[in-house]
């Protein structure tokens, strides 16, 4: 595999990721390699149950039981520091993971109805993306705001001691906060010089700093205690308030008319496509560089569809800076999508920007999938692709797709074959493209 | 700025109080407008009042205040008389004074042990249910040994094993009661940890504690809550079973059972006439039924609140 392109921000290397089952184990990903740019919309396109979603779960390794990643790699470039390398997110811990997760990579999820806690409030909700990533932006802030407010008071009335007492709870929290912010920054920059080392002294000193990683916690001296008495909790309210803030403007930079009210309400107060706008405020509040959008629209009626796409894209160009789009629906990936990816049973087909793989699909599976798009003048019956989906459980042997290929040859079925540049930047893994036409070799980019 | 910071933290405080506020009030008029709710709340508060005031309404005679004070030692008990409004047991025990004291030894063991099923309940729950794997194998099979045996035979074998009293009648009812609970939450937890809304939170980096404690018992408690609310007065008759087949405390306390049990001799009563002591039957059976009756009708109107699908109609 060669490196991958400058701008890459995440990448899947050779990803085999199994379930294993009660009837046999379920091969859902068979080394996909799949690589996502920087500021780049990528659309991941294929049937049900070709491993688009595995393929993100595995991205964020929330695969679930009794899904396990078996081989390959994840690596992230989240910035400039580890452009070279990149983290490789398997060798990772999982509290690290948890620091990543919604932080740097947020994911849609497809049904909002039940993408939300029915007993929690919108506000609590979204605000659970603050608490867990944003705790100390959002503490400082309160502190900046109980001095102002102290400022105002008369010195020694019963009310400026009480902010007073907050603000020192408060700060106690703040310093608990940067200590760990601080200790955690020495040990991922260690971990990052390491990461390339072999050899077992490095080895280890990984998996001390790992453990190390893992241990930290914020510690806030005495607002520990407090937190955990009943009257002295209240002292963080005007952090609820902060919090709240953010949630309400948050809401309100979505579009979603009169935020104040609706932060206040449960999910089954709310319609289905308001729903989904609070799934993705949930997803947007620590500014992602990756979003996840698992067919955000797939359960909407067409109006709102279009109304969450038009969202997606507006807040692409605002603020995040990739966008991966999984869906099954080819319109939608011309309409959103830089590049696309096509997927069938656990294998990268074809990947190209999208213009080019419309105009010039070169694997049969693709040209099967748009042949099988109805056309607005479409006067003869529509095609289809014959035969099903396979059990993965026990899939063909090489290409897994030779079964139902209209342009079989003998080596399909013995050989798996290797995703090849056909094209400048078009890539495709199909015998009826052998390597050697073009000499470059290795995964698509 | 001092004004307007001020008034939104009033503005947050009314509109944040007020859906809660108006769920409240909701769930009160729903409650009060149940009869039968009305009545269980009624009988259990009625309970509380007497068990509260026990020293001023039977004032002790002994130390030990669970002592029931006697006067004489003939076995025949008497009719309820001045001296004794309910009349007295075998050995001339007041009847009155076991009844009054004997609310509060009820309230300990049904409280009580019930607590103690809940939180252990909840604790294995837990475990098996979000953590599964080997726990939940090892825990489910412990509740099956626990099934399969029958609950009242276990519970005088160990309390025979352990040795009589109150308190050892405790300790087994909270041995012998958790499995229910324990498999009530499991199989909520299981539910709702498959709910989208679990991957959500993971996908947004909470971890595991609280995935559990945010996302997922609040959404699979409710049955398990239910469950404790209708077992308090299931767990009082098999308390004073157990006392009443002599197992529990020893005679002379202040014990519903004990009294069942001090009284047992005279249910068929005389020769010639069946119902010559029907106030040693009829007036502590009387009182456990109302007090259980009291904890279901309590239980059913906790399950018509909690539960979604009874809330809304």
């Amino acid at each position: 595999m060669r490196p991958a392109g400058a701008g890459a921000l995440a990448e899947t290397r050779d990803l085999v990721t199994n379930f294993y089952t009660f009837e046999g184990v379920v091969h859902a990903l068979n080394g996909v390699s799949v690589v996502i740019r920087r500021g780049e919309t990528y659309g991941l396109v294929g049937e049900s149950g070709c491993g688009k979603s595995v393929t993100v779960r595995s991205l964020m390794r929330i695969v679930q039981a009794p899904g396990r990643i078996d081989s390959g790699a994840i690596l992230l470039f989240l910035n400039d520091s580890d452009q070279g390398a990149g983290i490789e997110i398997l060798e990772r811990t999982e509290t690290y993971m948890q620091s990543i997760r919604g932080s740097d990579i947020s994911m849609i999820f497809q049904e909002p109805g039940a993408a939300l806690n029915p007993v929690l409030s919108v506000r609590d909700q979204v605000g659970e993306s603050f608490r867990l990533h944003r705790m100390e932006q959002m503490i400082d802030e309160t502190l900046a705001g109980l001095e102002e407010s102290r400022r105002g008071m008369r010195s020694g009335s019963p009310r400026r001691l009480v902010r007073a007492l907050q603000g020192a709870l408060l700060r106690a929290e703040s310093r608990g906060f940067k200590r760990f912010a601080a200790a955690v920054s020495r040990i991922d920059a260690e971990l990052a010089q390491l990461e390339s080392r072999d050899g077992a002294a490095a080895r280890i000193r990984r998996e001390a700093l790992n453990y190390a990683r893992d241990r930290a916690r914020p510690r806030g001296g005495a607002s520990a205690v407090a937190r955990r008495i009943p009257l002295l909790r209240r002292y963080r309210r005007p952090l609820d308030a902060t919090i709240r803030r953010h949630v309400v403007e948050l809401l309100r930079s979505l579009g979603i008319p009169n935020p104040a009210n609706v932060a206040e309400r449960y999910p089954h107060e709310l319609s289905g496509g308001m729903q989904q706008r609070i799934v993705i405020a949930m997803a947007l509040a620590c500014h992602p560089t990756l979003l996840v959008a698992d067919e955000p629209t797939s359960n909407l009626d067409v109006t709102i569809q279009a109304q969450i796409v038009e969202l997606i894209k507006d807040l692409k160009r605002s603020t995040i800076s990739s966008v991966l789009f999984i869906t099954h629906d080819l319109g939608l990936v011309a309409e959103v999508c830089d590049r696309v990816t096509v997927m069938y049973a656990g294998d990268v087909s074809e990947t190209a920007a999208v213009a080019e793989l419309f105009a010039r699909p070169l694997h049969p599976y693709t040209q099967g999938l748009l042949a099988s798009v109805p056309k607005v003048d479409q006067r003869e019956e529509l095609s289809m692709i014959p035969g099903a989906v396979p059990n993965l459980i026990r899939p063909p042997e090489g290409c897994r797709f030779h079964p139902r290929c209209p342009r079989r040859m003998e080596v399909c079925s013995r050989e798996k074959p290797p995703a090849v540049e056909h094209l400048p930047d078009h890539w495709v893994a199909c015998h009826l493209y052998p390597p050697a036409v073009r000499k470059a070799a290795g995964g698509p980019t | 700025m001092k004004g307007r910071t001020m008034e939104t933290s009033t503005d947050r405080r009314l509109s944040a109080a007020h859906p809660r506020l108006k769920e409240l009030l909701f769930t009160l008029r729903r409650f009060l407008k149940n009869p039968l709710s009305v009545i269980g709340l009624s009988l259990v508060v009625i309970f509380g009042i007497i068990a509260l005031l026990a020293p001023v309404l039977a004032p002790p005679k002994y130390p030990d205040p669970f002592r029931i004070p006697h006067t004489g030692f003939r076995i025949e008990p008497s009719p309820p008389s001045a001296a004794h409004p309910l009349g007295t047991m075998q050995q001339q025990y007041d009847m009155l004074y076991g009844l009054i004291w004997g609310t509060r030894s009820a309230f300990r063991i049904g409280v009580f042990v019930v607590a103690a099923n809940l939180l252990i309940g909840i604790i294995l729950g837990v475990l098996a249910g979000y953590f599964g794997g080997a726990w939940d194998e090892i825990i489910m099979r412990i509740t099956d040994i626990f099934f399969a045996i029958p609950y009242l035979v276990m519970a005088m074998a160990l309390v025979v094993a352990i040795g009589r009293g109150l308190k050892a009648v405790t300790i087994v009812l909270i041995i012998t009661g958790w499995p229910s609970y324990t498999r009530v939450l499991r199989s909520d937890i299981l539910v709702t940890r498959g709910r989208d809304f679990i991957q959500a939170a993971r996908a947004s980096g909470a971890s595991h504690l609280r995935i559990m404690i945010n996302h997922i018992l609040p959404n699979a408690m409710y049955s398990v809550l239910i469950l404790a609310s209708l077992n308090i007065g299931t767990t009082i008759l098999t308390a004073a079973a157990l006392s009443f087949l002599g197992l529990g405390s020893e005679t002379g306390t202040a014990d519903w059972g004990q009294i069942i049990s001090l009284c047992r001799n005279w249910i068929v009563g005389a020769p010639g006439n069946r119902f010559a002591y029907w106030y040693v039957v009829f007036i502590p059976g009387f009182v456990i039924s109302l007090f259980v009756l009291g904890w279901n009708l309590m239980g059913d109107a906790v399950r018509d609140i909690f539960d979604p699908r009874m809330r809304r109609r």
